[in-house]
């Protein structure tokens, strides 16, 4: 075939930066090509070799991920990672991020952010079973941050409620440093038969492609490239390049394909996403060492006078790829017609790997998958290694209110107080599976037709790492890891998301080195495999960047969900006890945000050696029925994890935690210390007193502290010497940290 | 005997609907939007979802669905018809029931448990289940603020069609816990035949403990009792 797409030529600079490609770029195009790549072919190379579609620049820093471990069914590489979870069962799951989209149109960027990620789960013929979100704004009394807030928050339940998929959890942070880039990330997990478990590879030469799904129209163009740059005040006008959903589409596509998951005449599936039919035809091709031939002639579309450029880099929504031998193409055809959907075969596998795209009888694009998909030249760091260095403007050892002052402050902050005005916009049940409500530690979802459960969660505290993004990395994974722990579960795998500003400056760079090696760290110190993830750079502005923000999505299996422990306190007269360190300096700690508008000094120590054996020691009593509750102590500290499980729990506490004790070497109090400090691998419980010898024992066999503090009941948070605070004055506190002020 | 659930594209209960069939010992069977065959079934559920997406207006298209003409003709001779959610908004568009269905007053989605007071004793649905009890059972929904004439409220109280009414957790009237602004609080009524139930809140997931109630589970055993007892419910020949 011979290209009769315009002569090639040389690009000039503004044609490179529309397809943001760098001159060193095109000149390995030109030399991996032996010659010029026409017009279509170069805006199909600068979606393809986008940081969205090549991790060009993180690719070689994941490598340091550990990926495999017994369950794992599928590492990362394809559209989700699987493991196994018993019983012939796969859980698929996998976090995405949607933060340039929902930035400029919050509620269509979340939408979408929800579509995309559950076709990641389905096109593995998983039916999604849950989904999570974590979402970081600017500060909440700025109008404009409630405006996207608001709008990402309906955004997500739109979509997610009329698919009929629930969401069970996720959590929200509030900071400056998100002003301009707000931090979208949606997980979904799904939940499959191994022998359904389909793969988005193609193969058998001469088999068709079809499309199935939304026609396709000019929505989303660039979308790949629009995420590879950063935002600045022409983002305003790249609002074409944000999709518009539709979840009953996407409802209807999803039955469709779940209704062939393991049907022998399914070859690959693979759903379009960035990049659109660009991206996928290509990894799909690519990752079966086939090629693919598209003619774009072929593609219903919803808008007239599309270019075959337009129509391959469109991001219109709820589309899938769909390979099947020619034989089958009726048979398979007639179950999207059922469910209402188009289905046109647009393509053919071809035996060499090459990327073949025409319009009718005239060729467009033909490039080398491998250039295409593998050609993009991997980026090093722009400089030598540099690693953050800890302020120490001033020392914060004490809140500057009383203590339950600054407890009812604290319960009251955006960053903690309960989430229920936005969960309870979102169907968190529907499936009759959702055992424990999101709003605690993890969500607890069944397995239907068995006894088990997965325990769902994400995490992740960027004021960590902030400053310290090894080491904030690390507590990131190990705090998701505590809170599938707390339920009873066991942690078996991972997916990440790592939101970064621009990793072409040479701080940013190696702070995304330093975060991956602090997952890598805590991963391999307790066993968990990382089998998805996904990278979000460029999140900042002409005015700021993000904080590395690294968020960790976790799984945990529960053997049996009859048992699951809850967070909150169940019943008067229970003891209650820390286990873990208790002590605390006020560096980097909520408090230390709110109340002096500072992150400073050091993130809390991680000691991932203890770490495991708290975390074993929570396990282990939790399987011998020891435990009535359980709750990770996180942002806010003891007080706030005290309160918490009293309000979860419906009742008061009474605690003694030797706050008048020892005076600290600075010749102060460390009350502050104690009460609101965020020591790392720490648990909140409550056991019948009966429980406390076993507890004991146990505690001593994994060689921890365990320091019993006080009792559960009455109808007031009690902490001696410290505070006195009626449940309710916290309540009142908690429940309106997010009410806007109309 | 045998539930039959529909299933329009957009629905999303019928599996859960299914399941509480199941829990309670009983046979489900699907029914396809597109399909007019009701095949044999004693109730018929219509469950909660966005049948065809309700961009225009919850339920508005799927009354026109092939299934639809069988379910009205089904509900015309006896059958019990029992709309969940999106089925009570079908069943008002298909003016098998009357008023209709608004976005909550909060104008936004509410998921969350909602307390219920039963109000008629005239319908096989609710039969034996009295007054004074309060039953637990979920709501997850943008537009369940029912709405009808005055006149149309006066004569479904007067009727004893009001089948559920919204109330606070202690049995008081919901004032402001009210999920959705309904008028007069009802959260279900039923046809002057009794033999069809609409209603907003969701007893398919409020039966087993596990999930935080099971006072679902006692509306699905009474059509099952009603069926086997009374052969007036009893699968209506076609």
């Amino acid at each position: 075939m011979t290209l009769t797409s315009d002569a090639p030529t040389v690009p000039s600079d503004a044609q490179l930066a529309e397809v943001a490609l760098t001159r060193d770029e095109f000149g390995s195009v030109v030399q991996q090509l032996h010659r010029q790549p026409n017009s279509v072919e170069l805006g199909i190379l600068g979606a393809l070799w986008s940081e969205h579609c090549s991790y060009k620049t993180s690719r070689p820093l994941l490598r340091a991920l550990p990926t495999a471990g017994p369950r794992v069914l599928q590492g990362p590489g394809e559209n989700a990672g699987a493991v196994d979870i018993g019983d012939g069962l796969a859980c698929v799951f996998k976090i995405e991020s949607h933060n340039h989209p929902s930035a400029i149109e919050p509620y269509q960027g979340a939408a979408t952010g929800v579509g995309g990620i559950l076709r990641d789960v389905f096109t593995m013929g998983a039916r999604p079973v849950a989904l999570l979100d974590s979402l970081r704004f600017g500060p909440l009394d700025e109008p404009r941050q409630r405006h996207l807030f608001e709008g990402v928050v309906a955004g997500i339940g739109g979509y997610g409620n009329c698919v009929g998929v629930p969401t069970v959890g996720g959590e929200l942070y509030f900071d400056s440093c998100y002003r301009d880039n707000c931090v979208v990330n949606a997980m979904c997990v799904g939940i499959v038969e191994h022998g359904k478990l389909t793969r988005a590879r193609a193969s058998g030469p001469g088999n068709a492609v079809l499309l199935v799904g939304a026609d396709t129209g000019r929505d989303g163009i660039h979308g790949a490239s629009f995420a590879s740059v950063r935002l600045d005040a022409t983002s305003e006008e790249r609002r074409p390049a944000v999709q518009v959903g539709n979840p009953f589409l996407e409802k209807c596509l999803m039955e469709a394909c779940l209704e062939l998951a393991g049907d022998p005449r399914i070859v690959a599936m693979q759903d379009l996403g960035a990049a659109g039919l660009c991206g996928s035809a290509a990894e799909l091709a690519h990752r079966g060492g086939v090629g693919v031939d598209i003619d774009v002639s072929c593609v219903s579309r919803r808008e007239r006078a599309m270019t075959p450029y337009e129509v391959m880099l469109s991001e219109s929504q709820e589309r899938m790829l769909v390979v099947v031998h020619p034989d089958d193409v009726r048979s398979v055809q007639e179950v999207f017609d059922r469910w209402d959907l188009h289905s046109d075969v647009i393509g053919t596998i071809l035996e060499r790997p090459e990327f073949v795209v025409r319009d009718g009888a005239t060729g467009v694009c033909a490039l080398p998958l491998a250039v295409l998909v593998d050609g993009a030249p991997e980026r090093s760091a722009p400089g030598p290694p540099v690693q953050r260095v800890m302020t120490l403007e001033r020392r914060v050892w004490q809140s500057p209110w009383p203590p339950g002052d600054t407890l009812i402050r604290l319960l009251a902050s955006p960053n903690i107080g309960s989430r229920k005005p936005i969960f309870r916009t979102y169907d968190h049940q529907v499936g009759d599976a959702t055992i424990v409500s999101p709003g605690t530690d993890a969500a607890v979802v069944r397995v239907h037709g068995t006894r088990r459960g997965l325990a769902l969660t994400t995490d992740g505290n960027a004021r960590y790492t902030a400053l310290s993004p090894r080491r904030g990395a690390a507590i990131a994974v190990c705090e998701a890891a505590r809170n599938v722990v707390a339920t009873g579960a066991v942690p078996i795998a991972l997916t990440n998301c790592l939101n970064f500003a621009n990793p072409e400056l040479n701080e940013v760079y190696w702070d995304l080195h330093e975060a991956i090696q602090g997952i890598a760290d805590a991963c391999t110190a307790l066993g968990i495999p990382v089998v998805s993830g996904n990278v979000s750079l460029y999140n900042e502005s002409e005015r700021a960047r993000i904080d590395p923000t690294v968020v960790i999505g976790m799984v945990g299996v529960l053997e049996d969900v009859e048992r699951a422990c809850s967070a909150g306190f169940a019943r008067r007269g229970d003891r209650i006890a820390i286990v873990g360190p208790v002590e605390g300096s006020l560096d980097a700690t909520e408090l230390q945000r709110l109340a002096f508008g500072i992150n400073q000094k050091m993130a809390p120590e991680l000691d991932l050696d203890l770490e495991r054996r708290v975390q074993a020691f929570i396990h282990d009593a939790i399987e011998a029925g020891l435990l009535r509750s359980a709750h990770d102590c996180a942002d806010g500290g003891v007080a706030v994890a005290l309160a918490e499980s009293c309000l979860w729990g419906g009742t008061g506490v009474r605690v003694d935690l030797d706050i008048a004790g020892d005076e600290h070497p600075w010749g102060r109090s460390p009350a502050d210390g104690i009460l609101f400090g965020e020591s790392q691998s720490r648990f909140l419980i409550s056991f019948a007193m009966e429980a406390s010898v076993q507890l004991r024992e146990l505690a001593d066999r994994h060689s921890l502290p365990l320091q019993e503090i006080g009792v559960v009941g009455g109808d007031r948070i009690v902490i001696d010497g410290a505070m006195d605070v009626a449940l309710a004055a916290a309540r009142r506190a908690y429940e309106g940290a997010l009410v806007g002020g109309e | 005997m045998r539930f039959g659930i529909t299933v329009f594209p957009g629905t999303w209960s019928d599996r859960d609907c299914a399941h509480a069939v199941e829990l309670a010992g009983h046979q489900a069977v699907m029914l396809w939007h597109k399909d007019a065959d009701l095949r044999g079934a004693d109730c018929v559920i219509l469950p909660g979802g966005f049948a065809y997406g309700d961009y225009l207006r919850a339920g508005a298209v799927a009354r026109f669905a092939p299934l639809m003409e069988s379910v009205v003709a089904f509900a015309d001779r006896g059958g019990l018809v029992w709309g969940i959610c999106n089925g009570f908004q079908i069943l008002c568009e298909a003016h098998l029931l009357p008023g209709a269905l608004t976005r909550n007053g909060s104008l936004q989605f509410r998921c969350e448990p909602s307390w219920l007071r039963v109000e008629t004793q005239s319908s096989p649905f609710t039969a034996g289940i009295a007054s004074e009890e309060v039953l637990q059972i979920p709501v997850s929904h943008g537009e369940g603020r029912y709405v009808a004439g005055e006149g149309t409220l006066d004569g479904l109280e007067r009727d004893e069609r009001v089948a559920f009414r919204y109330v606070a957790k202690d049995g008081s009237p919901a004032g402001a816990s009210s999920p959705n602004g309904s008028m007069r609080d009802i959260a279900g009524i039923v046809n002057p035949a009794g033999n069809v139930l609409g209603m907003m809140p969701h007893p398919e997931r409020a039966c087993e403990p596990l999930l935080g109630s099971d006072d679902g589970m006692r509306l699905f055993l009474n059509v099952a009792r009603a069926v086997s007892r009374d052969t007036a419910f009893a699968a209506p020949a076609s």
